[in-house]
């Protein structure tokens, strides 16, 4: 058989394929929320394949979901600092400067979510200041891990469960309020 | 948090999403459960959370990507733009080729035909090494045989297989031999013969083989080094994280010592 170089490329591409092409999803539903552009998230799904792409040889048997999601977080991060400048972590929350999120004292126990349609959820989803957005797309819409997701962002476990609790008061906060004001959801879309 | 100590609704907020998300082991879920039939505050929250996770996982939620960003990344990849001799996903699609025109010989068509049908069954082969390599790394099973002197692997092997792997000692060369084991790949029992370099483990997979290239050559799939060899009626396959050329080197002094003893 002849085995010359484009041969060996092409063996290689089609294996990257069959591993990394079932992902594209779940890679560009988080492009999407980091992103909050389409345009933006295109462009750091197609940058992100091409990276991981290039780096597939080191790929020693972890996961390729993680290891694809990994590598979009820091396009997108690369994306960021591009779209803010040396201010670049203007959007983000301080997380050092909260108390780890606490439950309003009046909360009241009557008060149970209501159902919403999947386009208000978007919106509240993609209105969470970061990092708390990306814990909760990880975890409740692509579906990982408390292990994969520290490894995604580089946090230790403990740091993926708080910045999760917070995140869900968050949306659970923000998602009480919609009820209360349901012009917010006209918004959407 | 030991079992005396009362869980405080601090600790419940944060554990309660780790016990939504099927994170918490059954002691911890115990306390929290625990906690939750004691503070209709907590569970309150609960409820909610639960129906917040249930819309969050509708496939509303999630963006599809479009197809023409997935037919760019496509076009970026090598095999789309590959000259050499058409490596088709399947036989179908080659065949699929060739019916539309293509210019080849039917003697080339054929023996294309063969070169991918052959691939496949390599690939699955390959896929059935790491998988292998990778199930014995996980839990204890990685020998069934412990030694490190190989009279003692060698003959632990016979009246198991159906063929009679060749152990060889490569401790001098840097390769620790740790044991043996049964295996299966590609729905037969296979002897595996492990080393060690470093922390590293190599499994040399050894089964019959009657067909196939006589050349060695390493392989990469799914991030593993796969270094290959057939020898009179036995196939080899040695699976390793270690870089290729150190597998390279396994691999030379492996065949070195088995065709010097042959």
């Amino acid at each position: 058989m002849a085995a010359g170089g484009d041969d060996m490329d092409a063996e290689r591409a089609r294996r990257f394929r069959a591993a990394a092409l079932p992902y594209i999803d779940d890679v560009y539903t988080l492009a999407r929320y980091l992103l909050r552009s389409a345009a933006d998230a295109d462009d750091a799904v197609q940058e992100c394949y091409l990276r991981a792409y290039r780096h597939f040889d080191g790929l020693r048997g972890e996961a390729v979901k993680p290891w694809l999601l990994a590598i979009l977080r820091n396009v997108c991060r690369a994306e960021f600092a591009r779209r803010a400048g040396a201010a670049s972590n203007a959007g983000e929350v301080a997380e050092d400067a909260l108390p780890l999120w606490q439950e309003p004292a009046s909360s009241p126990e009557a008060a149970l979510l209501r159902q919403r349609d999947s386009a208000t959820v978007r919106v509240l989803v993609a209105a969470l200041p970061e990092p708390f957005r990306e814990a909760i797309v990880l975890r409740d819409i692509d579906d990982l891990s408390y292990r994969e997701i520290a490894d995604v962002v580089g946090a230790p476990i403990g740091t993926v469960m708080s910045r999760l609790a917070r995140a869900r008061g968050m949306l659970r906060e923000a998602w009480l309020r919609a009820e209360a004001q349901p012009e917010l959801e006209e918004r959407s879309s | 948090m030991t079992v005396d100590e009362k869980m405080t609704c601090d600790e419940a907020s944060v554990l309660v999403h780790a016990l939504i998300d099927g994170e918490l082991d059954a002691g911890h879920a115990r306390e929290v459960e625990v906690h939750l039939a004691s503070c209709p505050g907590c569970a309150a929250q609960l409820r909610d959370y639960r129906i917040m996770r249930t819309a969050l996982a509708a496939p509303a939620l999630r963006h599809q990507a479009p197809a023409a960003l997935r037919a760019r990344i496509e076009r970026a990849l090598p095999a789309a733009s590959a000259q050499v001799i058409p490596i088709a996903p399947s036989r179908r699609s080659l065949l699929k080729g060739m019916a539309m025109g293509s210019v080849l010989s039917g003697a080339l068509a054929a023996s294309l035909v063969l070169v991918v049908v052959r691939r496949e069954e390599d690939q699955r082969i390959l896929g059935d090494v790491v998988s292998a390599h990778l199930r014995s790394l996980q839990g204890d099973h990685l020998i069934d045989v412990q030694s490190t002197d190989q009279h003692t692997v060698k003959p632990w092997f016979n009246g198991r297989l159906d063929v009679a792997p060749p152990v060889v000692d490569l401790t001098a060369q840097g390769f620790t031999l740790i044991g043996g084991r049964l295996d299966y790949i590609d729905g037969r029992p296979v002897g595996a013969v492990v080393y060690k370099r470093r922390a590293h483990v190599i499994n040399l997979f050894v089964a019959q083989a009657t067909a196939g290239d006589e050349r060695a050559r390493i392989e990469q799939l799914q991030g593993f080094n796969i270094w290959r060899w057939r020898h009179t009626d036995l196939g080899f396959w040695a699976v390793s994280d270690i870089n290729a050329e150190e597998l390279q080197e396994f691999g030379d002094k492996l065949a070195a010592a088995i065709s010097g003893s042959a």
